[in-house]
């Protein structure tokens, strides 16, 4: 049997066709395609068995993978041992993903470099906590943070409610004065179990949680989930459905890094954008609306298609307000980007070194700013993304600089997708809901390049066509770590400025 | 300095005179429904079976607006008939009770006249507290304070202590993970205070009800005196609210 499984983006599989190696191949496996610059969409634990025998000895594990060479999905699995030498050892690819098969399934990666929980979640097997947590205390966070020691040494702690509206977190900054040493981020708090509800409940209310689980990628997640569906149960979608659901993404893509930009000014106390582009940032906002009736574009993606067409009078509003707002953003753009004292604080802030990217697996504009090319829209095109021209970006130096100048870029770029896709002239076909029967025994991995970056879906299901596993992983799994990394040898002043041009998603990591 | 001048004009003055002037929502938009108790028994069965959820409740046709995530199902189920979307944006309340909604919510001003509007009238501070949700209902309050809606026009202002705050506006179904943060930053507010419940995660536990990781409902960890319905609510919903409620 071969050793990988390949697979397009979104293509359904048997189960059974998935390879099944002894762990020792697996790891093999895994860690020659890592070294020789594979990197990792997913790696998990799901129960064979259903789930009334969780932690019986059926507990399997599944990990899909990518690399430049193919432009297709590797996937191979194992029974999951109970302890293992830890991957991470050799790899730091694994780090996140070890950590969470330790939270989530009770398995115990053996020296692991930096064995600590995830999202303060008690493990579904009724196995104890590889780490020592106690799940009737209220308080995550219960652990002994990495500390530095010596003179003029301290520590800063923030959170897990900051000072802004923003969601919770728990950072830990060692430094030497002025100087960071060390950032340690420890999450879990916006934890509301979206995973192990997306595998119990009805399947009315999937479209609902996928969308929520991060709103400001509500689009990116939605369609992960509504391709997922899609293909467990034969549904097609019609062009005219492809072309408003690809221009949604863009939207939401458009609207976030403007969002961002304007941030980052006012990060750098340069304020006036940070109005305009805060302005803006809700005129392509009210476009989703126009779209589908709400500003983050809920309620419009469902499987097997979209809940509202878009005729010709909302293409006219849209094509109009993007004709009024390009000259604006770009004029705003010039304005940020020209002005010296942004550039001063933006150029050399927050480097992280191609080579740590690649390391760590760095997704979406993050990595591009780094030079990992990587974009999933070009590498495994869904919907419309097979007809439309990719983006590349010449500033790579891993700084914020690079991150907001990328940035940039997607903007103009995707303001020249929604124009083109405005320009289609196929008209969706009016939606029906349907009653979706998911195949049996199979599995699905869907793909998508959200405004963060990869996004990614797996639904495996049982004998009977129940959902038996659902794997979400979020851009931010990956990229959390990367913040952690530009920090090192920074001002600690310059955290907002680092913090804002990665701009995680908490909720999307705590699931 | 040319360039911030040439924007500054580009962008001249963008602040919306609302309340003063309303502000039209494009139709698409999903507001306050409109709710026809007359409609077809079936045709409601069929929409309370399909509401993702379980917000309908069939035997006295009314929508529980503190469950609804404005989805839309009903309506094109119902083609229109059993409920249909308005561009309301009014839509908070200041009992629990009364998002049973069956056509029609009491005016929010008159609720708190003497009491509230006493206290924080002239000025308004309020801690957020984001526990738990999909963070859309936080962007969507952030954006008060973007030139378009300007909220410290109004004397309301978010902050970033507890200790200055006259009370919690709290999103998100209060995640079993933020639960003790929600009840210190609470504890945190000198007296008197409000409590304000804004979307559906913080009323009824949104989209995520029924998980065991989360409490589900604000109103079960501590006394909510406003809520604000939507997922998210829409930023002129939370305005309307706070100021009918407030000022
Ligand atoms: S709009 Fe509200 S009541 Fe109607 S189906 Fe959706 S969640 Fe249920
Ligand atoms: S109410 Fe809706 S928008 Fe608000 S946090 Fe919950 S899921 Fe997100």
């Amino acid at each position: 049997m071969d050793k990988l499984l390949y697979i397009h983006n979104g293509e359904r599989v048997h189960r059974s066709a998935i390879p099944h190696l002894s762990f020792h191949e697996f790891r093999s496996e895994l860690l020659d395609f890592t070294e020789a610059g594979g990197q990792i969409v997913q790696f998990f634990a799901y129960d064979e068995n259903n789930k009334e025998n969780q932690g019986k000895g059926s507990l399997k594990l599944l990990a899909v993978l990518r690399n430049e060479s193919n432009d297709k999905l590797c996937v191979t699995g194992c029974d999951a041992p109970d302890s293992f030498d830890s991957l991470t050892a050799v790899t730091e690819k694994f780090h996140m993903f070890e950590r969470e098969l330790g939270e989530q399934y009770g398995l115990k990666a053996e020296s692991h470099p930096w064995w600590k929980m995830v999202r303060y979640q008690q493990n579904c097997t009724g196995k104890p906590d590889v780490f020592g947590n106690n799940y009737s205390e209220n308080i995550p966070g219960n652990y002994p943070y990495f500390a530095v020691e010596g003179e003029g040494v301290h520590e800063v702690a923030v959170g897990p409610v900051h000072a802004g509206i923003i969601e919770p977190g728990h950072f830990r900054f060692q430094c030497f004065g002025e100087r960071v040493f060390h950032l340690e981020i420890q999450l879990g708090y916006q934890h509301r179990g979206v995973e192990h509800l997306l595998q119990t409940v009805p399947m009315k209310r999937l479209p609902i949680i996928g969308e929520t689980i991060s709103g400001d990628t509500s689009i990116g997640h939605g369609l992960c989930m509504a391709q997922g569906i899609e293909s467990l149960a034969d549904l097609e979608v019609d062009e005219g459905s492809k072309v408003v659901r690809t221009l949604a993404l863009e939207l939401e893509r458009i609207a976030n890094h403007i969002g961002d930009l304007g941030a980052l000014s006012l990060d750098v106390a340069f304020s006036p954008p940070a109005a305009y582009f805060g302005r803006i940032r809700g005129e392509y906002l009210n476009l989703s609306q126009i779209l589908g009736g709400n500003r983050f574009g809920r309620g419009l993606i469902r499987p097997g298609g979209v809940t509202k067409v878009m005729g010709e009078e909302q293409r006219q509003l849209i094509q109009e307000k993007m004709t009024e707002l390009t000259p604006e953003v770009e004029h705003v753009n010039d304005l940020i980007f020209s002005t010296p004292s942004v550039r001063g604080r933006f150029d050399h802030t927050g480097t992280v070194s191609r080579e740590n990217a690649e390391k760590i697996g760095l997704v979406g504009y993050a990595g591009r700013a780094c030079g990992l090319p990587y974009d999933a829209r070009v590498k495994f095109p869904t919907e419309c993304y097979g007809d439309l021209p990719g983006n590349s970006n010449n500033k790579t130096d891993g700084d914020v600089a690079s991150r907001a100048e990328v940035r940039r870029e997607e903007i103009m770029h995707s303001i020249h997708l929604v124009n083109t896709l405005l320009a289609r002239s196929e008209e969706a076909n009016s939606y029906t809901p349907q009653k979706t029967e998911l195949a049996p025994d199979s599995f699905v991995v869907t793909v998508n390049e959200a405004w963060r970056g990869e996004a990614s879906h797996c639904i495996l299901t049982d004998a009977q066509g129940k959902i038996l596993r659902y794997k979400v992983k979020d851009p931010s799994f990956h990229n959390w770590t990367g913040l952690a990394l530009s920090l090192r040898e920074q001002g600690i002043s310059d955290f907002p400025l680092c913090n804002k041009s990665f701009n995680l998603s908490y909720c999307g990591f705590d699931l | 300095m040319l360039k911030v001048i040439k924007n500054r004009f580009e962008q001249g003055h963008r602040t919306t005179k609302y309340p003063e002037e309303k502000i039209n929502l494009y139709k698409r938009f999903r507001g306050l429904p409109t709710v026809d108790p007359d409609c077809d028994p079936a045709v409601v069965q069929q929409c309370a079976e399909a509401c993702p959820q379980e917000a309908i409740d069939s035997a006295s046709c009314r929508i529980d607006l503190g469950k609804c995530v404005f989805c839309g199902l009903c309506e094109t189920l119902s083609e229109g008939k059993f409920a249909c979307f308005s561009q309301n944006i009014e839509m908070g309340t200041a009992a629990r009770d009364d998002l049973l909604f069956s056509g029609s919510l009491p005016e929010l001003a008159e609720h708190s006249k003497t009491h509230f509007k006493k206290l924080f009238g002239r000025s308004l501070q309020l801690r957020q507290i984001s526990a738990g949700g999909c963070n859309a209902c936080e962007a969507d309050t952030n954006v008060l304070n973007t030139p378009f809606f300007d909220l410290s026009r109004f004397g309301i202002q978010f902050v970033a202590s507890p200790r200055h705050a006259d009370g919690i506006h709290v999103t998100g179904p209060v995640s079993k993970n933020m639960r003790q943060a929600v009840l210190t930053t609470w504890e945190a507010v000198p007296d008197p205070k409000v409590v304000i419940a804004s979307g559906a995660c913080a009323i009824s536990g949104g989209p995520f009800y029924g998980s065991d990781d989360i409490v589900g409902d604000l109103n079960s960890l501590i006394p909510v005196d406003l809520y604000i319905p939507g997922c998210p609510p829409h930023p002129l919903t939370t305005l309307h609210a706070l100021l009918s409620f407030f000022k």
